[in-house]
């Protein structure tokens, strides 16, 4: 590991020579530009962070960071690193990856990353369309979409990204939107911060392809009735304070604090349970606020770390290393 | 009682039983005590693919062959000299295999009418009623005199049972004037936390010998020791051995070593394998599929480590798309294949040499990559250690073949000393001066070879990808030459790859000889036999095994078309003679085999000579 301490960065010291090619008006562009911003702030070597990327439109984000960076292959980008991680714990690895990427041709890779709980950073752009290709419905198209591949509406039930994470044990789960820039800030540096796995669902505008797809959560008059936004230690309250939520049994309830309920029945949240995390991913109707912010965080062993106690361990047992001895094995002879 | 002992040169023994009859333990115990004794050996495990197939079916028959001598052994043997039956199903799948004259070592109660039935023999019929005359047989009681043994230890008939195996490795062991000691320590080691089982175990195994010695007018036989090169021997299987290569080119190139595998038939050793050495910070990744264990290892080659993978045929079909993004990346890796036979599931636990061309074209794109292939269990260390050596010194991933008979055979291992092993120096960049020009991850030395530069490393940030890169930068370009370039820099650089070896040589006879013979893999020792018997009887037939398959050595043209005939025995339908008719228009003919079984000497022998006859 370098031993230079880390210099003082501006946002453009994390910008790379590279001409950015997403189509213009592209929800990336804020995700880029707010990465760029909060990464001088987390104090982070430059040369010790790396953004690992699988196909797809928000997959060419790499090329745009002056860090290291990898454009690996379709789906791929979790198991690319968790290789990494393992090789050097010190580094600080992002994995950029798609609805399509993530969920569809990754989602292997990417369930397996969540449960064993490496200590890296997923951002998954859900626009809930495929780009790149030009307009296919994806994973977490909503059912009935009118697509090129789906001209009588697809077939396919929605992937809910966040209930996938907590089904996959993520140790931080977390939802946020290219268009609320200080939210969006605030996730990643917390993301960052958090030791294991950081799953984070961007909501990302494709205007060529997709657009408004997130239109009720980002536009101005119409977000306050549709988000909540999740403060640990606080009620649940969406639509200006004017509703809430509580919690019936194992049922989420809207409630109308101007028609009279009591202020000290709404659900505070607390992002350490994982049953009340699960409740706040499955707020995905049409009449539910979509929850944004960190729904869960847990402090779980990491496996990288866990990786290098064995190493260390190992050492202490079996002994240092002694290639001949190791070549020799238990029964040798000589022939002279 | 008697002491009549007979000295042979050599004895191949098949022993077969149960799949739960601890056929493999007693054959690797024979094995390890054997090559303690000094004799040369190889040795071939073949079981079936399901873990308890049905019992006491033909089905359900695990072997394992030994060739041992005081002369060269060079395979596990053809037809073997002695049969070792648990049972009547293990007799039928074998006996028609045996030599004449062999013996026969059987364990009377998997003769009864319940295992005459499992066998196959028909309600009348029973095989030792009709034994062949010209065959020696010792009908042991196996069964009974253990449980004997074993009658006062708190043990049930099935834990008994167990230890049948012992009982007669110890008779044979008697037969062939082998000590106990090795197997008693290897038991000791294996059983220190259960006593009784321990002490079953050594009863068994010493009444099997004590009952050699009261059977009347007993042949024993003396098998001197072999004349092998002066050195320090072990005995190896070939996934130990390639472990190895591995662990020793981590050592020697600095490189911490990372293996990411996913299980599969006959790779997995591999992983058990190097799990075991993680004192030499060998990180082993059990994946969660075969992509998943291609693409980790190449993450973890991006962050700096010596990155390995090894599957066998089915998974090497998925991690096709990882090894071109490895290509692209000019990042090392070494990918193995333990193949077996296919295509699809195939023949899990079966031999074939038929992932050839998989290696050499099995990708998109233009996307040629060093093949090399191990020719036996011991070669499997040279090999994987060479593998590394190339993988690292010119940035590329490098495929290498073994297979099911190389990974689970075994033969002694004259082992190198660490000093022995070169040291591998992967091309490392400096970390740069303060005002450096920008770092050029695609810039190239004379060998072509690009400099890795790792995460952590200030001033040499850099992006890669599967895209199509600029020459030098590492840009992503759609630029038409670009493109060309790039892709005739990537297939020279692999070229270059050929400047490293060592002058190709006969394995036997020469230049002058009238037929050249040119194998691959583990069909080195059948050829090697084939070789030397008809050199022995005076013709004019050399021997050449390739361990480089591609690149192709620079002087192996000029050898190929020095001779009259070429004949290219492969375990498969011909992969390696295309490639050589392509490169070298040599008229080569082929002999193929595609069995699951390896070729027996003879086979090679008569192939060879018909062509001489034709000459």
């Amino acid at each position: 590991m370098t031993e230079t301490p880390p210099t003082k960065y501006k946002a453009k010291d994390f910008s790379s020579d590279q001409e950015v090619k997403w189509c213009p008006g592209c929800g990336d562009y804020s995700i880029l530009s707010q990465m760029q911003k909060v990464l001088p702030e987390l104090g982070i070597a430059r040369e010790n962070i790396v953004f690992v990327s699988g196909i797809g439109c928000s997959s060419r984000f790499p090329y745009y960071m002056n860090t290291y960076g990898m454009h690996s292959i379709h789906g791929r980008a979790p198991a690319v690193a968790t290789g990494l991680k393992l090789a050097n714990p010190d580094l600080s690895v992002w994995v950029i990856t798609g609805d399509g990427d993530g969920l569809s041709i990754g989602g292997n890779h990417l369930a397996h990353l969540l449960r064993r709980n490496v200590d890296v950073n997923v951002l998954l752009f859900n626009n809930e369309i495929y780009g790149l290709t030009k307009g296919q419905y994806s994973p977490t198209s909503e059912q009935g979409k009118y697509t090129k591949s789906s001209p009588l509406g697809s077939l396919d039930h929605p992937f809910n990204p966040l209930a996938f994470a907590l089904g996959s044990d993520a140790s931080f789960v977390a939802r946020t939107l290219d268009r609320d820039p200080t939210h969006l800030r605030d996730v990643l540096q917390a993301a960052e911060q958090h030791r294991g796995t950081s799953f984070v669902e961007v909501y990302q505008n494709c205007n060529v392809f997709n657009d408004g797809a997130f239109q009720i959560f980002t536009d101005k008059k119409q977000k306050a009735a549709h988000t909540v936004s999740l403060v640990p230690g606080e009620p649940l309250l969406f639509d200006e304070g004017r509703k809430g939520l509580k919690i019936n049994g194992l049922k989420p309830e809207i409630v109308d604090l101007q028609a009279g309920a009591a202020h000290d029945e709404l659900w505070v949240h607390d992002p350490e349970d994982p049953a009340k995390a699960y409740l706040l991913s499955r707020l995905f109707g049409e009449e539910e606020p979509r929850a944004l912010g960190i729904l869960y965080q847990e402090e779980r062993f990491t496996y990288e770390q866990a990786a290098q106690n064995q190493l260390q361990k190992a050492q202490e047992v079996i002994g240092p290393p002694d290639l001949d001895s190791l070549l020799r094995g238990k029964h040798s002879w000589t022939v002279s | 009682m008697s002491d009549q002992t007979q000295t042979l040169p050599k004895v191949t023994i098949h022993f077969a039983g149960d799949s739960g009859d601890g056929i493999q333990l007693a054959g690797s115990q024979f094995t390890n005590t054997t090559a303690l004794a000094g004799n040369d050996l190889s040795t071939f495990p073949d079981f079936p693919a399901e873990i308890r197939a049905p019992m006491g079916t033909v089905a359900g028959v695990s072997g394992f062959q030994i060739n041992f001598g005081s002369e060269a052994i060079e395979t596990p043997g053809g037809r073997p000299d002695v049969l070792v039956a648990m049972n009547a199903a293990a007799y039928r799948k074998n006996i028609g295999n045996l030599k004449s004259g062999g013996v026969v070592v059987l364990d009377t109660a998997g003769f009864d009418k319940r295992n005459l039935k499992l066998a196959g023999y028909q309600p009348d019929e029973n095989p030792l009623a009709h034994k062949p005359d010209h065959l020696q047989f010792y009908e042991i009681e196996v069964t009974k005199l253990n449980r004997e043994a074993l009658s006062d230890l708190e043990l049930g008939r099935k834990e008994q049972d167990r230890s049948r195996n012992l009982f007669v490795l110890g008779f044979l062991y008697f037969l062939y004037h082998r000590p106990l000691q090795p197997t008693l320590d290897f038991l000791r080691d294996k059983f220190e936390s259960q006593p009784v089982v321990w002490e079953a175990n050594k009863r068994s195994l010493q009444a099997g010998h004590h009952y050699g010695d009261t059977i009347e007018a007993l042949t024993r036989y003396r098998i001197e020791k072999a004349e092998l090169p002066p050195g320090e021997y072990r005995n190896v299987t070939g996934n130990v051995a390639l472990s190895l290569g591995l662990l020793a080119a981590s050592v020697r190139s600095g490189r911490h070593l990372f293996y990411a595998g996913y299980p599969i038939t006959p790779a997995s050793d591999i992983l058990h394998e190097l799990s075991r050495h993680k004192n030499y910070g060998a990180q082993t990744f059990q994946a969660e599929d075969e992509i998943a264990a291609i693409t980790a290892a190449i993450g973890a080659s991006f962050g700096g480590q010596l990155a390995v993978t090894a599957t066998s045929g089915p998974g090497m079909a998925l991690k096709t798309e990882g090894l071109g993004l490895a290509l692209m990346l000019e990042l090392p890796l070494v990918v193995v294949n333990v193949q077996r036979g296919g295509p699809s599931t195939g023949l899990p636990t079966k031999t074939e040499q038929s992932d050839l061309q998989q290696a050499l074209y099995g990708r998109n794109g233009e996307s040629p990559l060093p093949v090399l292939a191990a020719s036996s269990p011991a070669d499997c260390f040279q090999t994987a250690f060479e593998a590394a050596r190339i993988a690292l010194e010119h940035m590329t991933p490098v495929i290498l073949l073994s297979d099911g008979y190389l990974a689970n055979g075994s033969e002694p291992w004259r082992f190198p000393s660490s000093e022995q092993l070169n040291p591998i120096q992967p091309p490392l960049a400096k970390n740069p001066q303060d005002g450096a020009a920008p770092h050029r991850p695609y810039r190239r030395d004379e060998r072509l070879v690009r400099e890795w530069a790792l995460p952590g490393q200030a001033g040499l940030e850099h992006r890669v990808g599967g895209l199509e890169k600029e020459v030098e930068t590492g840009h992503v370009s759609y630029h038409p030459e670009n493109h060309e370039t790039m892709v005739r820099l990537r297939a020279h650089k692999v070229q270059n790859v050929a400047a490293d070896y060592p002058a190709t040589q006969l394995v036997q006879g020469s230049e002058e000889d009238n037929l050249l013979i040119v194998g691959w893999g583990h069909t080195l020792g059948a050829i090697k036999v084939a070789v030397r018997r008809m050199r022995e009887k005076g013709h004019k037939v050399a021997q050449l095994h390739l361990k480089h398959i591609w690149p192709t050595a620079q002087d192996l043209p000029a050898l190929l078309q020095s001779f009259p005939q070429v004949l290219v025995p492969e375990l498969n339908d011909g992969q390696l003679i295309h490639l050589l008719r392509d490169r070298f228009l040599v008229d080569a003919q082929g002999l193929h085999k595609i069995q699951g079984r390896p070729f027996l000497a003879d086979e090679i022998e008569n192939e060879a000579l018909k062509m001489l006859s034709n000459d």
